[in-house]
């Protein structure tokens, strides 16, 4: 049914939506954190800032990163110069915008589960000699867990749905950018409805388990809170 | 123990300056916004913006110099509410601070365990338990650090009045057999009655008065009122049980107290509380229902509530009693400092 290059656009998708879920995980967590706790007025900025993403048509975004990282582009330029080469038409190019354009996926989770924390559960674990650093892990993170698999699954399940901002930077090379929704809008627009189907049928599967998925964990965590308030 | 901070939060200061005994239980009284629950926060390092002075066991928690990080300090903190790590099992969250706390020993969390007859609850999560049940795990998580300072924050207040009898036993044990200091948070008189050693009364931010409970209590100038009420609490074992009658008998001073017998048995040592209007005063015994007479001296006659009433203050050995009477009955009794008089305390008004 499928075929190799179908195939390939599918691992690659996977490759692109794991990385971009981990890499968003490590900095987003300590970020959170900080955005749940901190009374610093920054933080309204770039709460803003990070959710710009949520309202922005992918094109303008996927525009403006091509700029950017482009050869005449403020970060393009310091990349030639660094060797590193240039970043649209990449992976790494792919990775980057991915990064940007799923940041409120997993920013807004996080932030809420974090600041439904009370300061006494924190007050309550430093009066038993646990330090900030030794809290967050062993107190933070275990309350967190809903927060975070939702997290997880909104960001990986996002990147999967990726279009318009690939389109803009990365282009359509097979096995380095061309991801399955991509592939899609390649083989409809070479008149190839069927293989069109297969992928698009796969992708509806897999949005609806994530949904699943979701509903699952809201619905594990409201149990939890009922548990709670009894 | 010497405690003593300032801290501005917009209207409110707080401004004290204290020296505490460093066994039993110091209680901080006061109306809520007085400032107790802040001064015991402070103590635990949980106010960032107070500066001052703490010094517990001849450690320097706190000076000029110095201010110790909330984990660093030898605490066991009881909040108001019990607080439980709701991720954790019972015995996971009592291992919580144990793994964390260097002073801790896995033979005091048994013994913990015990005294709090929690045993059973060990298994279950903080969700299955009753508030009662989850504050006595919250006290034995703060015991079980073996810590130099115990802190309570009102810890009975959330619970109801079952919950309230069903913890005060604990905590009266735990005075027992611990030999640190404690600071109690309360503005309950009841559990000012039944286990202070020394009394703080906090007002607005300021300390009022700092004594021992009975000093507070029997105190001529500002009696200590719980409730309202002027009294004196004293504490004795008890000698006798009459068990015909339902009453135990407390050696108060070589007489006898006697008491309703709440399941007690010879040689418990008993804390009751009398309110000065339960007391009668007399030149010599008659016939009446009072069960209790003591041989005392007055030792001092201050002006009462109302116009017509007094206050005297009768020594009965070194034990100290407050009476409410009429300026009419004692002048009919011919009554004043430094006379012998006899006491008629109702039995029925003990509360132990």
């Amino acid at each position: 049914m499928l075929s190799a290059c179908d195939l390939q656009a599918l691992l690659l998708t996977l490759k692109l939506a794991s990385t971009v879920t981990i890499i968003l995980l490590f900095f987003g967590i300590p970020f959170s954190w900080w955005l749940a706790r901190s009374n610093s007025k920054l933080t309204n900025l770039l709460t803003a800032l990070v959710a710009m993403p949520l309202i922005l048509p992918p094109t303008v975004l996927g525009f403006y990163l091509l700029l950017m990282l482009g050869p005449d582009g403020p970060v393009g330029k310091i990349t030639t110069q660094l060797s590193i080469g240039l970043f649209p038409f990449t992976f790494t190019g792919l990775v980057i915008a991915s990064i940007i354009y799923s940041l409120p996926f997993t920013i807004q989770p996080l932030v809420s589960a974090f600041e439904a924390i009370p300061n006494r559960t924190l007050e309550v674990a430093s009066t038993l000699r646990a330090s900030p650093i030794d809290a967050f892990f062993s107190v933070v993170l275990p309350l967190s867990k809903s927060g975070i698999l939702t997290a997880i699954v909104l960001t990986f399940a996002h990147t999967v749905g990726e279009f318009g901002v690939i389109l803009m930077i990365g282009g359509n090379i097979p096995g380095e950018t061309q991801v399955v929704s991509i592939q899609i809008y390649d083989h409809v627009e070479s008149m190839n409805y069927g293989a069109a189907h297969t992928l698009s049928v796969i992708m509806l599967v897999f949005s609806f388990l994530t949904l699943t998925l979701l509903q699952w964990i809201r619905r594990r965590s409201f149990a939890v809170a009922l548990v709670k308030s009894k | 123990m010497k405690l003593a901070y300032r801290l501005s939060k917009g209207r409110f200061n707080l401004n004290v300056d204290l020296k505490l005994p460093d066994t039993g239980i110091s209680v901080l009284y006061g109306h809520s916004g007085c400032g107790k629950t802040t001064l015991l926060r402070c103590v635990a390092g949980l106010e960032n913006e107070a500066t001052g002075h703490c010094s517990i066991a001849n450690e320097v928690w706190e000076s000029k110099s110095i201010k110790l990080k909330p984990h660093k300090r030898d605490v066991g903190y009881v909040f108001q509410e019990p607080s439980l790590f709701s991720h954790l099992s019972v015995k996971d969250n009592l291992d919580y601070g144990i793994k964390r706390a260097i002073e801790a020993s896995k033979k005091n969390l048994d013994e913990t365990i015990a005294v709090l007859g929690i045993e059973h609850l060990l298994e279950q999560k903080p969700a299955a338990l009753s508030g009662g049940e989850a504050q006595r795990v919250g006290i034995a998580r703060a015991l079980a650090l073996n810590p130099k300072i115990l802190l309570f924050d009102e810890p009975l207040a959330s619970l109801d009045d079952d919950r309230k009898r069903e913890i005060l036993p604990y905590l009266k044990r735990i005075k027992r057999q611990l030999s640190i200091p404690m600071l109690y948070v309360t503005h309950a008189a009841p559990e000012v009655a039944m286990l202070a050693d020394h009394v703080v009364v906090m007002h607005e931010g300021r300390v009022v008065s700092s004594d021992s409970l009975s000093a507070s209590l029997t105190n001529e100038k500002l009696p200590l009122r719980l409730n309202g009420e002027i009294s004196s609490v004293l504490t004795g074992k008890i000698i006798e049980i009459d068990k015909r009658w339902h009453l135990a008998c407390l050696s108060i001073s070589d007489q006898k107290l006697w008491l309703p017998n709440t399941k007690m048995s010879i040689g418990d040592e008993v804390r009751v509380q009398i309110l000065s209007k339960d007391i009668a005063l007399a030149n010599s015994a008659g016939d009446a229902s009072f069960q209790n007479v003591f041989k005392a001296k007055i030792v001092a006659i201050n002006e009462g509530d109302h116009p017509s009433q007094a206050i005297v203050k009768a020594n009965v050995g070194e034990h100290e009693f407050m009476v409410a009477v009429t300026k009419r009955g004692l002048a009919n009794l011919g009554l004043r400092v430094g006379n012998q008089v006899l006491l008629q305390v109702k039995s029925v008004a003990i509360h132990s």
